[in-house]
């Protein structure tokens, strides 16, 4: 009797996982965010340079944080990450830009634009822009960008436009003259064009500069990664291949040397997948390469916890204990080595989460969400599934003993 | 098996490679990626028969860059420079499609040269609380002796592969110091259930010679360390073989840390408790 129901137990378990498997893997596929090591992307990191005189304050780089978002925003990556570091610094983090050296070209400029009279006098400056667009050159060659005073702004241009009549105004961009039209007349309307002969992408460009403004400060690259797309995704297939292979390789070798326990620890391992890769998506963790390589690892520390509670039981039970009575001492052994060890891991891992950035910090997040689950699993479901397998089978040599 | 009475085998064993690591750093010291030294890393894919030596030349005509370096792997070439800004890697990038239609850049890295000092600097800070957070948890779980001894041999865990890496003149970068942060986690996993059943057998009635003891304990957790070791290192040889050349470096460090990890949790950690325990009453 027990031993039906048993059986009908650990075989709707069976189809419960498999359910539970086959219905989240989509979503968690989804929603797995990826780092910019396997979709392409940049990680860059900045540095305020502080000029003579002047003191990079936390208000500066906040600014500075808001124009780089601005500009992020415009080149539609989904998940952009920018935070301040240290006092004077900046990382933004993007993960799938297209062209990651082309992002880097438009974050990094200043985008000081100054309209300047013949002796060198500032007359308007990019602060009192209201909007800046690209558009096809009336000319038809290339693109311009058209400018859009605020009222001030308009008020300024106006004065200097009549000011300087027949006289050329200077458009300069972070101290580069971009061009020199000459004034036919006095322009009230607070509107003005660029002519750079540029192409219709560099119009773009900088009217998304122009659009998001100044930064308050110029910023040096102290450090910069980028990753192609065709990198990204080649990285990504190998090292899922890779887990695969690996996985499987310790599912042979956990069922070979283990045999019925084995089993169940390699049923228990489908859930364990679920469970750490569910989190990741859950959490918004970011699994970069090395991450994978951690989520494999920590399948070890999962697999290991199961191989800490069989030794156990099998010396219980060449002590001659009945199966049932094996198992509870067993595991109760078990659970304190189990836990002192993983934990000791953690502080390892806890460190690394603080110590990395990247695809680093995603290595050390996978870890420990790994090894936290690797104990809830093991301690809870395998256990509970022993005792039914046990219910199974009396015969000690199904235990490898 | 007498792992305590030989334990001088094994402290000799372990005292040669470190030594002569020690020498290799003082002589030749490591092989410093961009991460420590600064400089850029330049990854490009060329489908053509062509050689490093012609995209040295390639690159070298332009006179942009200064220490030229390129490794050829398959149809992918790594260049290490100075570090260059963004004008001067679309430059190389340029040169190389003039020259080879197919060249395709695939990764590009730069890094400042304060970037190497900080690093440095926070690897060991990070280790330094690493094993510091270690030691008192384990002196608050177990007794001073265990944490002691097991912080001692992730010591040399640390020591043996720095001067594996050192002698052998493989890089190290940033990803080297997480691999060795891993590797110091999984060693204290092993050491940890090698000492819990130390801890166990301390607390029987029977009385035993320490090292007798000790012996026993290691034994007893013997199958639980071989089954673990593999776990782990199948997947990890699954990695090199088939995980493509960016973690290559990464996996290669902990294959090597993991075995002296192991290594270092039977025949170090212990002979190590012994020895502080003898000392100690």
């Amino acid at each position: 009797m027990r031993k039906n129901s048993s059986i009908a137990i650990i075989c709707a378990i069976v189809v419960a996982l498999a359910f539970l498997a086959y219905f989240t893997y989509q979503p968690i596929k989804n929603n797995l965010n990826l780092g910019l090591d396997l979709q392409g992307g940049l990680h860059v990191e900045l540095q305020a340079q502080e000029k003579p005189g002047e003191k990079i304050s936390a208000d500066t780089i906040q600014k500075s944080i808001g124009v780089l978002s601005k500009r992020v925003d415009a080149l539609g990556v989904s998940e952009p990450i920018i935070y301040p570091k240290g006092n004077d610094r900046i990382v933004i983090e993007l993960a799938g830009v297209k062209d990651p050296e082309e992002a880097v070209n438009i974050i990094k400029n200043t985008a000081q634009l100054e309209f300047m009279d013949e002796a060198g006098k500032v007359l308007v400056s990019g602060k009192n822009l209201k909007d800046a667009q690209a558009q096809v050159s009336p000319g038809g060659e290339g693109a311009v960008v058209s400018l859009e005073f605020d009222k001030e702004g308009a008020k300024l241009f106006a004065a200097a436009t009549s000011a300087n009549v027949g006289k050329p105004i200077a458009i300069v961009l972070d101290g580069k003259i971009i061009s020199a039209p000459k004034v036919d007349g006095p322009i009230p309307n607070g509107q003005a064009q660029i002519e750079g002969n540029f192409t219709a992408k560099e119009a773009q460009d900088l009217a998304v500069l122009l659009r998001s403004g100044a930064l308050p400060v110029s910023f040096g690259i102290m450090e910069k990664r980028t990753v192609g797309a065709t990198l990204g995704s080649d990285s990504l297939a190998k090292s899922v291949k890779a887990s695969l292979v690996g996985l499987l390789a310790i599912l042979i070798f956990i069922l070979g040397y283990y045999r019925l326990p084995g089993l169940v620890a390699d049923i228990s391992m489908v859930l364990y997948t679920v469970l750490v890769l569910g989190t990741m998506a859950v959490l918004g963790a970011v699994l970069t390469l090395p991450g994978i390589a951690g989520f494999i690892l920590s399948i070890g520390i999962a697999v290991d916890a199961n191989i800490i509670i069989y030794e156990h039981i099998k010396e219980e039970l060449r002590l001659n204990k009945t199966m049932k009575a094996a198992i509870e001492s067993g595991f109760a052994r078990a659970f304190w080595t189990i836990f002192d060890a993983n934990l000791t891991t953690l502080i390892a891992a806890l460190v690394l989460i603080w110590f990395g950035t990247g695809p680093i910090k995603g290595f050390a997040v996978t870890l420990s969400i790994g090894i936290i689950a690797s104990l809830l699993v093991a301690l809870t479901f395998t256990r509970y599934m022993l005792v039914l397998f046990a219910d199974l089978s009396k015969n000690n040599k199904l235990y490898g003993v | 098996m007498h792992f305590i009475k030989n334990r001088k085998w094994f402290y000799i064993f372990s005292t040669v490679i470190i030594v002569t690591g020690l020498i290799s750093m003082l002589i030749q010291g490591f092989n410093r990626g961009i991460d420590f030294t600064g400089g850029s890393a330049l990854r490009y894919k060329i489908d053509a028969a062509v050689s490093a030596p012609e995209v040295r030349n390639t690159v070298n005509d332009l006179k942009v860059t200064k220490e030229v370096s390129v490794q050829k792997s398959g149809a992918e070439f790594f260049i290490r420079t100075n570090e260059l800004n963004q004008k001067e890697t679309a430059q190389v990038t340029e040169a190389l499609k003039a020259q080879y239609k197919t060249a395709q850049l695939l990764s590009a890295e730069s890094v400042g040269p304060t970037i190497g000092s900080e690093l440095t600097k926070n690897a060991i800070l990070a280790i330094s609380i690493a094993l510091g957070l270690m030691l008192i948890y384990i002196s608050f779980r177990f007794e001073w002796t265990f944490g002691l001894a097991a912080v001692l041999a992730l010591f040399h865990d640390i020591l043996i592969v720095l001067s594996i890496f050192s002698i052998f003149q493989w890089e190290i970068n940033g990803a080297f110091i997480a691999a060795i942060l891993t590797i110091v986690g999984y060693s204290i996993n092993d050491t940890i259930v090698i000492f819990d059943r130390v801890r166990e057998n301390l607390r029987m009635k029977k009385k035993e010679q320490l090292d007798i003891l000790l012996d026993k304990s290691i034994m007893q957790t013997m199958n639980r360390s071989v089954n673990t070791v593999v776990t782990v290192l199948l997947p990890l040889i699954t990695l090199l073989i088939f995980g493509g050349s960016t973690l290559k470096g990464f996996v290669m460090t902990l294959l090597v840390g993991f075995i002296f990890g192991m290594y270092s949790s039977i025949c170090i950690a212990s002979p190590l408790y012994y020895e502080i325990k003898q000392r100690a009453s």
